[in-house]
């Protein structure tokens, strides 16, 4: 089923990448001079203010977007072959399943646009159900679900297609700070599970420091890189690493990130 | 069980309020008759001459009630006197034109949705031909298919769908735009076609907005429906009876005709109610 033989280039590969919106207000610079490598198996959070683009810059990843300057690679093609690849699964801020399919019926709903076969399709759906901790859900409706619980489910049907890169634009936004924190835990431990690379967006420091190998600083106008940042924290990660001397100076480095990036200016 | 006192109370007042009315209204003729006969009648003496008259400005509720039952239940249901024939007459045609109005409206929001000339050229049109009285343009309707030999059910069916296919276009038109970015981005990001996008997504996601115009549409093909039986010299139909009864001033007749269409029509909207919830259910968005 997995194809074995992996290329060796890089999962994501973004030179002076720029993405300038003509509005009727003059040009928006969403994102300028964005040069990136991401590695396979990285697990990459993007952070920064409102405007930085790094939401822009996922979605240009999943070829949502189109950018106009730089070129972009996802796993050495382009982003809209990459899509056609099934090269990556995005989970949104809000978990958005349909009201009118099952939670099992959510996650096929990848599996029946691509294609797989029935039987297929059961064996992954009661495969990915698992891998995120939601076994015996599958024939519930979406309503009768907490709001943590419909956005694993999301992440579930992310990952049903066996893409091997997740984009996840602040997938636990909305949820409270317990709720967050168990579902950060639930996602290292899927990510070592898996070896998926994520980019992972975020507005919170500590979810950023806690689950990435590499952090992402960026600042607006125009939308840029400030910082890049190589995590020293092991792969194994307890939520108590959160008081660690170590974690504070990452996160301390992630704030002044931000502000050289005026990024507190208001 | 606890609506039943208010709602009991509510229909009592409206009864008290209609015998008050007929009462009132029925008292000239009357005074009328009196007069002639040089007579002045006391109130008391003229309350029971207004509840049961021949021909009452405004009939009571009890001769509005046994005028639908003779017409319902006395006669056989062929017999041109008989309310299930003119109804079932009248139904047949609302069916039919709902069946081509809901047709019409639900492929003209999919045109309208997926295609922008569509979106602009289409919609005005539409809204155009609702501000035209029907009641203008059913003798016309009628006419011109009549000159071209179209007769029976298909003019007054015609008619019934111009009137019924408006409230699915904006209806479906809406619930086919429900989706918001954040799914339709979703599709996209698993690479789906324009179809697979409308059938997974679009379609189920207009359902709940289709069964409130249909609820709209089927009352406005009734209307229909009775209006295009009105220029056809009152041959058959609750239109036929409403016309006629105009025609020889038999009031009671049209209070029953006119019952007997509102009955019709909450029935409909019931049954399409009841196909709503059981839809909704199924699809597991049921309250």
């Amino acid at each position: 089923m997995k194809d074995t033989a992996r290329p060796a280039e890089p999962a994501i590969k973004a030179r002076s990448l720029g993405l300038t919106f003509q509005t009727a207000d003059g040009p928006v610079h969403a994102l300028r001079d964005v040069t990136l490598t991401i590695g396979r198996g990285d697990f990459v959070s993007f952070i920064g203010p409102s405007g930085c683009g790094k939401t822009t810059f996922l979605r240009s990843v999943a070829a949502l977007e189109h950018p106009t300057e730089g070129s972009l690679t996802v796993n050495g093609m382009a982003p809209d072959a990459a899509r056609l690849a099934r090269a990556f699964g995005y989970v949104f801020q809000a978990a958005g399943l349909y009201p009118w399919r099952t939670i099992a019926g959510n996650i096929r709903l990848p599996l029946e646009i691509m294609g797989f076969p029935r039987a297929e399709q059961d064996e992954r759906v009661a495969r990915v159900l698992g891998l995120v901790e939601l076994g015996g859900f599958g024939t519930k409706f979406p309503w009768q679900l907490s709001g943590g619980m419909q956005q694993r489910a999301s992440i579930a049907r992310a990952l049903a297609f066996d893409a091997d890169i997740l984009l996840m634009d602040e997938p636990f936004g909305a949820l409270d700070e317990i709720v967050r924190d168990r579902l950060n835990e639930e996602l290292l431990n899927l990510w070592s599970r898996t070896g998926k690379t994520i980019c992972f967006v975020t507005h919170s420091i500590p979810e950023a420091v806690y689950l990435s190998t590499r952090i992402v600083v960026m600042s607006p106008r125009p939308g840029r890189i400030t910082d890049v940042i190589d995590s020293p924290l092991p792969r194994e990660r307890p939520l108590d690493i959160r008081d660690t001397p170590e974690f504070l100076a990452i996160s301390q480095r992630v704030r002044e990130g931000l502000r050289a990036g005026h990024s507190y200016d208001v | 069980m606890k609506a039943v006192l208010p709602v009991s109370v509510v229909i009592a007042a409206i009864v008290v309020l209609w015998y008050g009315a007929a009462v009132w209204m029925n008292a000239a003729w009357v005074r009328d008759q009196a007069a002639r006969a040089g007579e002045t009648p006391a109130f008391a003496q003229i309350v029971p001459q207004t509840l049961n008259q021949e021909r009452p400005v405004l009939p009571t509720p009890h001769q509005v009630v046994s005028e639908l039952w003779k017409g319902v239940a006395g006669q056989a249901v062929t017999s041109k006197r008989s309310l299930v024939y003119h109804g079932w007459i009248t139904l047949s045609a609302t069916l039919l034109g709902f069946v081509i109005g809901t047709g019409a409206g639900i492929l003209l929001a999919i045109g309208i949705v997926h295609n922008r000339a569509m979106d602009l050229s289409v919609m005005p049109w539409a809204i155009a031909s609702q501000t035209i009285p029907i009641l203008a343009i059913a003798p016309m309707i009628i006419v011109v298919l009549n000159s071209v030999g179209v007769t029976g059910i298909v003019p007054k069916a015609i008619i019934s769908a111009y009137l019924s296919f408006f409230p699915v276009v904006v209806g479906m038109v809406k619930g086919l735009r429900a989706p918001d970015a954040m799914q339709l981005d979703l599709l996209r990001t698993y690479g789906a076609s324009q179809r697979q996008t409308f059938a997974k997504l679009r379609m189920p996601a207009s359902v709940p907005y289709l069964f409130a115009s249909l609820k709209v549409g089927v009352a406005a093909a009734l209307v229909g429906a009775i209006v295009g039986e009105l220029p056809t010299g009152a041959v058959a139909g609750l239109g036929a009876r409403l016309l006629s009864g105009s025609y020889y001033g038999q009031t009671v007749q049209i209070w029953a005709a006119l019952f007997a269409a509102a009955l019709l029509a909450a029935s409909l909207v019931a049954l399409i109610g009841l196909a709503e919830r059981l839809t909704l259910r199924r699809m597991g968005m049921g309250r």
